[in-house]
């Protein structure tokens, strides 16, 4: 068993296709909705948490990539510019998974990409503007699904 | 009792053999062999701390202009500088925000002119007969001008409260974001490691004291304003809760990006990240007891943002380990905190400062006159308060 952590963007007309049934019905796996925007007749960004075995989640994804649907692994979600970071530690404050921290000794900041919920509440509370978020993004300007 | 001078540590610095420990090492080095030890066998302890700055601004002299211009109204980029001095000079406050740009403000303005950017300058005067010009408008770069110092009222603050929202709502503050009802603690302070509280009582902190100032040398100019040492002490004669503050004076054309950086905290405004850090002269045992604090002797005291009141209430005190651990217990509940100064970066400074002094490139100074030792705040009542 594995766990995979992706984010979905689809556009209307894939957005009638019953993406989460056929996901866990043709491939058998465990699918729990994190987080769902969808913008009516525009865009549709879902983030998933995907379990089953290794084999069926790749198959599941090339079947959601056919369908015109961009996957993006959970790492890049939330990207922090390492450059501009000061490790103040102001983002940790408000991510309630705990996907951000800081702490002693090295009190650098640390991200883990499997609890990031995409919540978005670290990109304002950086006072430095070092964090950026893609679960947003237009579809077009997301990364090809190969990628994935 | 060993007692040592500022000059005889200064003439050891120039020798290359004086013994320079970071403050987290001192207290380290005291806990496994004593006081004593560090009273004998150490020098200078270096401090560290790199936390939002609101009180930091900068004078600048543009220079004169052909014909020349008496400079009343001055925009930097669009932010607004004090130029109510004389003709071409100017102060640059870090919180003063853009005209019309968003979230970008005089703090903003000063780091791109230390990373060697271009800012629009734009002058409006009413014309004189001597400075006979009514505007102007130019690109200046921080090479190109006269001066640029730092001089900031009040940085350093000898311990900061600490913060948490009672309310219902999301509160967006200069002590960074408050979820509701107890939802999270800030905390900003580098704790053992900060200045002041390595010298609870300013013995060798005074005017002229020089120190290490966004990456290059500056200097105490006088006390900070809100300076309030007399607020109550714990028992390591630490102070629980804001107290002294220094003002800083540094040359802004010496300094390092990487110890100065605008910040912008959502709902409240710009400010400045800025590193501070002094060396602490170990004379004395009474002085080695001091640097040799540790998270868990300096506590300060926690406060309820959620009331909009000057006096907020307080929720009780709480240490620095505490804090630093990552949660502490409020009535029963266990709340996750988080720092808004850097630990990381305070401990940074504190090794560079160690490192100019190992090399002989920092001396350190005898206060020319002590900071006040004792103080009263004064509150700001309104008309209709007074009557
Ligand atoms: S988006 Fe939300 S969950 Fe993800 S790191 Fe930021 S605050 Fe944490
Ligand atoms: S708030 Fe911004 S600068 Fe501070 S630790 Fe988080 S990402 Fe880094």
């Amino acid at each position: 068993m594995k766990r995979e952590r992706v984010t979905l963007r689809f556009s209307p007309d894939a957005y009638d296709k019953a993406i989460t049934y056929h996901l866990v019905r043709d491939y058998g796996l465990v699918v729990n909705i994190l987080r769902a925007e969808i913008t009516p007749g525009q865009q549709g960004n879902l983030l998933l948490d995907l379990e089953g075995e290794p084999a069926d989640i790749t198959a599941a994804l090339s079947y959601l990539s056919s369908e015109g649907i961009k996957v993006t692994p959970s790492e890049r979600q939330i990207v922090i510019d390492k450059d501009s970071c000061v490790d103040c530690g102001a983002c940790t404050a408000v991510c309630f998974s705990q996907a951000l921290l800081i702490r002693a000794p090295e009190w650098d900041l640390a991200f883990d990409p499997d609890r990031c919920i995409a919540c978005g509440l670290c990109l304002s509370a950086c006072p430095v503007r070092a964090i950026h978020s893609k679960f947003s993004d237009p579809i077009e300007e997301a990364p090809p699904a190969d990628e994935a | 009792m060993a007692t040592k001078t500022i000059a005889e540590i200064n003439e050891k610095i120039r020798r290359g053999e004086a013994v320079v420990l970071t403050a987290d090492q001192a207290a380290a080095m005291a806990k496994e062999q004593g006081v004593k030890a560090v009273a004998q066998q150490v020098d200078v302890v270096t401090t560290g701390t790199f936390g939002p700055m609101c009180s930091s601004g900068a004078f600048l002299n543009f220079g004169h202009s052909d014909p020349p211009i008496k400079m009343s109204r001055v925009h930097l980029n669009d932010v607004p500088a004090y130029a109510g001095i004389a003709a071409v000079d100017a102060y640059l406050g870090a919180t003063e925000l853009s005209d019309g740009r968003p979230e970008y403000g005089g703090a903003h303005v000063l780091e791109e002119l230390l990373r060697g950017k271009a800012v629009r300058l734009r002058a409006t005067a009413y014309g004189t007969d001597c400075y006979p010009r009514s505007q102007i408008e130019s690109d200046i770069r921080l090479a190109d001008i006269n001066e640029a110092f730092l001089f900031n009222p009040r940085n350093a603050y000898q311990n900061y409260g600490a913060a948490v929202n009672s309310s219902s709502r999301t509160l967006r503050t200069y002590m960074g974001t408050l979820l509701p009802k107890f939802g999270n603690v800030n905390y900003s302070t580098s704790g053992c490691l900060s200045p002041l509280l390595n010298d609870p009582y300013l013995r060798t902190i005074g005017i002229g004291t020089k120190l290490f100032l966004g990456g290059a040398q500056g200097y105490v100019a006088w006390n900070g304003t809100q300076h309030n040492p007399s607020r109550p002490r714990n028992e390591h004669g630490i102070p629980v809760g804001g107290a002294a503050t220094l003002s800083l004076i540094g040359d802004l054309k010496a300094m390092s990006p990487d110890f100065f950086r605008a910040a912008y905290f959502d709902g409240y405004g710009a400010s400045l990240f800025l590193g501070v850090g002094i060396p602490i002269p170990v004379l004395d045992e009474d002085l080695a007891r001091c640097v040799a604090v540790t998270d868990h002797d300096i506590q300060t005291t926690l406060f309820d943002y959620g009331v909009a009141e000057r006096n907020r209430p307080s929720l009780g005190t709480y240490s620095y380990g505490e804090l630093k651990s990552g949660q502490i217990l409020l009535n029963g509940k266990k709340i996750r905190t988080a720092p808004l100064s850097s630990q990381k970066k305070a401990l940074v400074i504190a090794k560079q400062l160690k490192g100019w002094i190992e090399q002989g490139d920092f001396l350190l100074s005898e206060a020319v006159a002590p900071l006040p030792q004792q103080a009263t705040l004064h509150a700001l009542n309104s008309k209709d308060e007074v009557k």
